[in-house]
């Protein structure tokens, strides 16, 4: 076994323990996973956003969830957000070679990050964040996607993208008042289902409650997205 | 991207072509013949020739490129090859199994397209990807290049040039084995001029970023008539095609039967398996017939030998151009230095060196085999002087650091191996605590006591191998250095042998 980030052999510590459990070893070296930054402690019960000595929070909740909350139209459009890791350097480095290099490995070691956590999670449908068919030829996958199946689940081809522009050349205002930019791909109903939305990052959570809105319109019970990280 | 054939001519598919495949299912790519009457794209020739680039490097459309292969100006070749049921990537050679992953590509629309992680920082290369090189005329380069150099070359370097200058003329192979200060660069100018007069291509390529910045701008200031194309991750001259370039190994990955020319420098500077793809990759980039030089201060073993016997062409260059005699390592033994450091303490030969060094005001690199030791180390180091810093590879302050070495703001710089070479600070004092690890090999010693004495004002300096038990890379180091002494004497480079030096 080699490390999916830096490609130093993996030591294998062989014992008692690890002969018979089926559990798969680390896909990351320690020196990578030292690198990277669990988040921890107090956090928005709604994004994830660390607190700490924040002095910009109300009850429990970060200033940009508040503001989310207050506006009508978005409230209570995405239960949840729950992100396993700061967007520190090595996550930022990490997400482009998956993501903008293209190295689809990468999303194992990010599904082993993830998966305790969809496992404390109720669930019906796992959704995948579409890609416009131009960026999904240039990047050859949708990382979304790559992430759940690397998770071993199906995803649930639920919302297709209506045009294409990258998100990360917007600003927040542009992005929250942005018009709709996706579309329920079949008239399923989901009246009472429980989704889970996957995603590599969770920034101003625009994207998601986007995604969120639609599938609440089609009667989704609840809506929590998982996201690598919370940037 | 899939493809068909169709009138032995490989064709983009369009999704409901039947038979269509990823290139790497084909079992043959026909190569057009070259139709001399074709209008061939100028800009093109001069981006893709000598070069092996993916469609999504190219700014051209996809259609244009594919007129170009059916008229014989371009080849497609297959991003991975299988041989023996083995992966190559042809980009970067690897053939590492476990440097290959499989995916669900949205371009072929398989759902185990390959691709190679061992270059995917340079856009990925898969089973379906057609990497294009360029087979149409050359662009033709024959003006005369002056050579601007005012200085002059000592004895040995001038004797180095003429066999470069040779084996360039004659596309034969050459070793230049220098020992670490003794002006390897200007060696190479006699024989880039004679090259570039012929209209050859000139390559120099090197395994460090570091390297390239350091050359690129030295030169340009002696070739100022033409442009010199500088190429590491993230350089502006990326697509620049000149006459001369320096380019770190993974940039030559981009080149394919590119150089009359090649010159490796460092050849020995990581271990053998970096090494090897540095070499995979030049004999890509080279053409069929080509020189290639190799620089080194301490080629490896089996080059050494292969030099004793005669089987590889070399010259050295025994002596520093300032004409005095290397300094010659002195070893030490300090006992179980990792069992006094877990005590939060010196072995107390280190710290008598250490502290001769601070009273004398000598500046002084110390080199630790390990990063994790510098963390002990260092607090107890700062109580002898608080301005002792350490230093290791990703150190995000390693330039300001050495910057800080170099102004004598530091009086002593603890570090790993990464500042065994490629670094000048006149006057220092050398010391290695554990010498004995295997980290520290022959190279990596000789590198490090190449660090003092290297200028012509302070051209002596002390180097101590701390050890706890001698090893043949310390033994071989020590004679390898003597021998090259000798060999300068003998030869008239340096004008003395030191007394008590042991030969």
């Amino acid at each position: 076994m080699f490390c999916l980030g830096c490609g130093t052999e993996l030591k294998k510590v062989v014992s008692w323990h690890s002969l018979f459990a089926k559990e798969e070893g680390p896909l990351l070296c320690q020196e990578c996973l030292e690198k990277l930054e669990l988040i921890s402690g107090e956090v928005c019960r709604l994004c994830s956003r660390p607190l700490g000595q924040n002095p910009y929070q109300q009850d429990g909740m970060c200033l940009d969830c508040l503001r989310w909350e207050e506006n009508e139209a978005w409230s209570g459009v995405l239960d949840r957000n729950i992100s396993v890791l700061m967007y520190n350097d090595y996550c930022k480095e990490l997400i482009a070679l998956f993501k903008y290099r293209g190295d689809y490995a990468v999303a194992a070691a990010f599904a082993s990050l993830l998966k305790h956590q969809l496992g404390t999670l109720t669930y019906d449908l796992i959704v995948p964040v579409p890609l416009s068919p131009e960026r999904l030829y240039e990047r050859g996958f949708n990382q979304s996607e790559a992430l759940i199946l690397s998770l071993g689940k199906e995803p649930a081809h639920l919302l297709a993208r209506k045009h294409s522009e990258k998100q990360s050349k917007k600003s927040r205002h542009d992005r929250i008042h942005l018009p709709q930019v996706f579309q329920i791909t079949q008239q399923t109903n989901l009246s009472g289902k429980q989704i889970v939305l996957i995603d590599d990052i969770y920034t101003t959570g625009s994207t998601l409650r986007h995604a969120a809105i639609l599938l609440k319109e089609a009667g989704a019970k609840t809506v929590i997205s998982l996201t690598v990280a919370r940037g | 991207m899939r493809f068909i054939l169709q009138e032995n001519k490989l064709k983009l598919a369009a999704p409901t072509d039947p038979d269509n495949k990823p290139i790497t299912a084909l079992t043959q790519i026909p190569h057009p013949e070259t139709n001399p009457n074709y209008s061939f794209s100028q800009d093109l020739q001069h981006f893709l020739q000598g070069r092996m680039l993916l469609h999504d490097e190219l700014p051209f459309p996809k259609e244009q490129l594919q007129e170009h292969y059916e008229n014989g100006y371009i080849h497609y070749h297959k991003g991975i090859s299988i041989e023996k049921s083995k992966p190559i990537c042809t980009r970067c050679g690897n053939s590492s199994r476990h440097q290959f992953a499989a995916f669900p590509c949205a371009r072929c629309g398989e759902k185990e397209c390959l691709y190679c992680r061992q270059c995917i920082i340079m856009g990925r290369v898969s089973s379906c990807t057609p990497l294009l090189t360029w087979t149409g005329p050359e662009v033709q380069t024959k003006e005369s290049v002056p050579l601007k150099w005012e200085g002059t070359l000592s004895q040995g370097q001038a004797h180095a040039s003429k066999k470069v200058t040779e084996a360039i003329k004659a596309n034969g192979e050459l070793l230049v084995w220098a020992v670490c200060g003794a002006g390897k660069t200007e060696v190479l100018f006699a024989g880039i001029e004679a090259a570039l007069a012929q209209g050859k291509r000139v390559c120099i390529a090197t395994p460090r970023t570091d390297v390239v910045l350091e050359l690129s701008p030295r030169l340009q200031a002696v070739f100022p008539d033409i442009k010199v194309a500088a190429l590491y991750g993230g350089s502006e001259d990326r697509n620049e095609n000149s006459v001369l370039t320096i380019s770190t190994t993974h940039q030559l990955f981009r080149f394919h039967d590119a150089f009359d020319t090649i010159i490796i420098d460092e050849v020995d500077a990581f271990p053998f398996s970096a090494d090897a793809s540095l070499q995979r990759a030049a004999q890509k980039a080279r053409k069929n017939v080509s020189s290639l030089i190799y620089l080194s201060a301490t080629p490896n073993e089996k080059w050494q030998n292969e030099c004793k016997r005669g089987t590889r062409p070399f010259v050295t260059i025994p002596g520093r151009y300032h004409r005095h005699p290397l300094p010659v390592p002195e070893l030490k033994w300090c006992g179980n230095w990792e069992k006094t450091l877990k005590r939060g303490k010196l072995p107390r030969n280190v710290e008598a060196w250490i502290t001769k060094r601070l009273t004398d005001q000598t500046p002084a690199l110390l080199f630790l085999p390990k990063i994790e030791l510098m963390e002990t180390l260092l607090p107890y180091m700062k109580t002898f002087d608080e301005r002792i810093e350490g230093v290791h590879a990703e150190d995000p302050q390693r330039k300001e650091k050495v910057q800080r070495m170099r102004s004598k703001v530091t009086p002593l710089l603890v570090t790993t191996t990464i500042l065994e070479r490629g670094v000048t600070f006149p006057g220092v004092d050398v010391a290695v605590l554990g010498a004995e690890d295997r980290i520290f090999t022959e190279s990596a010693l000789v590198q490090i006591a190449g660090r003092a004495g290297r200028s012509a004002s302070q051209p002596n300096g002390n180097i101590t191998f701390f050890h706890y038990g001698k090893t043949n890379a310390m033994n071989k180091a020590t004679r390898q250095i003597t021998n090259m002494n000798k060999e300068a004497f003998e030869k008239g480079l340096i004008d003395y042998v030191l007394p008590g030096m042991r030969n």
